[in-house]
């Protein structure tokens, strides 16, 4: 599906104007295949902006991009269909059990039957939930329904998954917890893009970008950065940029 | 002297489930200071809000505020305290400026008499003033329902995770508002995720299932942190997860930024340079070395017992 490509996402010149406000301001990087990538910034530096434009759900004003090898202009309906997608507000239905959630998921992207009823033993299994698979999702613990969200995010199998803030408000143990999932899930091949407000989550990723002011102002290694801005930890590097913001959220 | 003293409190919302707060021992909260609550989700810290705040009543024990029964005396304890919940309740459909008014009237005030609380938060909210409060971004959202949580001048306030969904330099404003609030004689009541948080407050309480484990201040809880503690690094480090996990002499081994951090086993014949030479074969890029315990450390190791 990839057609061998290195890269999962590719962009140039990305711009996203809202009238006279520029939220987005000409941004190009890649995410290369099976790397974690960290999409760090302040509250208002245009992430949210720019992953919509990534995600098919908005286009750009200018600028061009691929995202799991398809065309962000022509092909946004494809871009849903390959990726995966989790929020901190997980779009999960309470009075479904587990696995209706799965299933309905599954059929939503396409899965196969066949593949799906496989696809759906083997999450569980992994996650182990199988136990709670008749279970309803609204009688689960938190911890519990943000591991499902994450597997429902990835049912499709997708070349890549979009992480909004997954672990938003979640305690230090939990975090940990779902920070493994993404290693599984990276270590089978999945591409993670993932956004966090939590300093030491960056650290766990193969690279980093942080935004300001609608720019992508770094990008590298959390080390490289670390040592280019002679900084302990990416918290004072994220405050070395963050000061250089101009735009009052 | 004591702004909060609970003694005891319990509540359950289901026969078939434990209770959701089931704090059975004395705890107080002196005036003026600043007291934070961890602990995971389910451990009861939102529900221990709602009753000291008077929204719900306990099944069984007491909590006096200020002087005032929580059950008994719950109109004039609201007319005392700000709470500030986790999820969003401003009115979306109001603008800043009347959502700051409409909170001030609620409670007989209006907004220039206690503007001076306010206004080091307030004037990052001025540009925005008419601006619909469902309009505007996360971090501008939590300081708008901080300022109307204030603008009575409460002497007790209660903030249920203030900073989840908040970047870092704006978190770091927030508690330097906290600071300058409880420096004003406020006591403070606040909830967090983020152990970098509890490590400024006066004094901690880890919750877990209903019960506070620990409270005490940061520094005695890191002091009481009693084994040692390793940090390990190499290149590959989910496979160092792995590795490091099935040694034997392991006892806890989780990530920490960019190293892991690891605890061995009472007793066990280990240290980090023996741990080092077992790993370096497979390991490229290797480092290892003893390390400081923090809060969070106290915290991950907390969640075993």
């Amino acid at each position: 599906m990839m057609g061998g490509e290195v890269n999962v996402i590719e962009v140039q010149h990305l711009v996203k104007r809202f009238g006279e406000f520029t939220a987005v301001d000409d941004i190009s990087f890649e995410v290369r295949k099976g790397e974690i990538f960290g999409f760090l910034g302040a509250n208002g530096a245009g992430k949210t902006t720019a992953m919509k434009m990534l995600t098919g759900l908005s286009f750009p004003t200018s600028g061009e991009g691929h995202v799991a090898g398809f065309d962000i202009w022509k092909e946004s309906e494809q871009i849903k269909k390959h990726i995966g997608y989790m929020s901190q507000k997980f779009s999960l239905y309470g009075d479904l059990t587990v696995s209706d959630n799965m299933e309905l998921f599954a059929g939503i992207y396409g899965v196969p039957r066949h593949e799906a009823a496989h696809r759906i033993t083997e999450l569980l299994d992994r996650l182990s939930l199988s136990r709670e698979r008749n279970a309803l999702v609204k009688d689960l613990p938190q911890g519990w329904k943000q591991k499902l969200a994450f597997s429902v995010s990835i049912i499709h199998s997708p070349g890549i998954v979009f992480l909004d803030e997954p672990t938003g408000g979640v305690d230090p143990a939990a975090r940990r917890q779902f920070w493994e999932l993404i290693y599984e899930a990276v270590d089978e091949g999945i591409t993670a893009f993932v956004t966090t407000h939590y300093m030491d989550e960056a650290e766990y990723c193969n690279r980093i970008s942080m935004m300001v002011d609608g720019r992508i102002d770094a990008l590298d290694s959390p080390a490289a950065l670390k040592t280019r801005y002679g900084a302990s930890s990416i918290a004072e590097v994220f405050d070395i940029l963050a000061r250089g913001a101009k735009r009052a959220e | 002297m004591d702004s909060i003293a609970i003694h005891g409190l319990r509540k359950s919302f289901r026969k078939d489930l434990p209770p959701a707060v089931d704090l059975r021992e004395d705890v107080s909260i002196s005036k003026g200071e600043l007291f934070g609550i961890i602990g995971p989700d389910g451990a009861g810290k939102t529900t221990l809000f709602r009753m000291l705040a008077t929204l719900i009543s306990p099944d069984a024990g007491s909590a006096v505020l200020e002087g005032l029964d929580i059950v008994r005396d719950y109109r004039k304890i609201r007319t005392l305290i700000g709470y500030m919940p986790g999820r969003f309740s401003l009115y979306p459909d109001l603008t800043v400026r009347e959502n700051l008014e409409f909170f001030a009237s609620v409670f007989g005030k209006d907004v220039g008499s206690n503007y001076a609380l306010i206004g080091n938060i307030y004037c990052r909210l001025k540009p925005f003033e008419d601006r619909k409060a469902g309009n505007l971004s996360g971090g501008m959202k939590q300081k708008l329902a901080l300022c109307c949580s204030l603008i009575h001048s409460p002497a007790v306030l209660f903030l249920d995770e203030p900073t989840t969904g908040v970047d870092p330099s704006s978190r770091r404003e927030l508690w330097e508002n906290l600071a300058q609030l409880k420096a004003s004689g406020m006591t403070i009541v606040v909830s967090t995720a983020y152990m970098d948080e509890a490590d400024r407050c006066d004094r901690v309480a880890m919750m877990k299932a209903g019960r506070f484990l620990t409270v005490d201040s940061p520094a005695a809880i890191v002091r009481s942190f009693d084994r040692p503690l390793l940090a390990v690094r190499s290149d590959d480090m989910f496979r160092l997860l792995h590795d490091l996990r099935a040694m034997e002499e392991v006892e806890k081994c989780y990530t920490f930024g960019d190293t892991h951090h690891v605890t061995l086993k009472p007793g066990a014949d280990a240290d980090a340079a023996a741990i080092a030479s077992r790993l370096e074969p497979n390991h490229s890029g290797l480092e290892a070395g003893p390390v400081q315990a923090t809060l969070e450390d106290c915290y991950m190791n907390l969640e075993e017992k």
